[in-house]
């Protein structure tokens, strides 16, 4: 056992933990008894497709995964504002 | 060295993968909407910090191409996290007024009066 072993491992088993939480994400969003919680879900979604974007992008030893993690970044918590405006007064642009 | 580094890095990104997916199990776990909100929108931001920082370190040390560029998405996830939470517990509660907790001083205000 060599460091690039170790660390190849490691980066696995991380994509697989947090393939894991994706789908635990995913199964609240289907099922989430009211509205907030899908919100919610799909929040913690976009957050855990970054982590497994940057995982992926370490793995395949390249750096073009970062601009989707960035717009995806971006376009999550501007999806989350947009939702939780539509439910506070069902209006988005006043 | 570069082995030890390497070793760092293993750890780092496991303990962030592990917050990740403590704040999924909680999303799922929890019993209540407020109870919910707390996992995934603190543990979970701070497991892809870890994330984001080793892969930082990983491509400073190890690859072709030093440029500390994801720490743009670190710092952007680590503002809008907050507000983002803010902003669905104000949507939750405009939805759920009628099973609200009573507020605390205000069965003893209207003893009093």
């Amino acid at each position: 056992m060599n460091g690039p072993t170790i660390f190849t491992a490691a980066l696995v088993l991380c994509m697989h933990m947090v393939g894991l939480a994706m789908l635990l994400a995913l199964w609240r969003l289907l099922r989430g008894p009211t509205l907030p919680d899908r919100i919610l879900a799909l929040d913690t979604l976009s957050v855990t497709a970054i982590a497994e974007l940057m995982l992926f992008g370490m793995y395949i030893d390249s750096a073009i995964y970062f601009e989707a993690a960035l717009v995806i970044a971006m376009l999550g918590f501007c999806s989350t504002v947009v939702l939780s405006k539509f439910v506070l007064r069902r209006d988005i642009v006043e | 060295m570069i082995a030890f580094f390497q070793i760092l890095l293993a750890a780092l990104l496991l303990f962030g993968c592990a917050f990740i997916l403590l704040g999924a199990l909680g999303l799922v776990r929890f019993s209540d909407f407020f109870k919910r909100l707390h996992a995934p929108t603190k543990a979970s931001t701070l497991g892809v910090g870890c994330v984001l920082v080793c892969s930082v370190a990983y491509h400073l040390v190890l690859g072709e191409d030093p440029q500390p560029r994801e720490l743009l998405v670190t710092v952007f996830l680590f503002i809008t996290a907050p507000i983002s939470a803010h902003l669905m517990a104000k949507a939750a509660l405009s939805l759920m007024m009628e099973s609200r907790p009573e507020v605390p001083g205000e069965r003893g205000v209207s003893e009093e009066e």
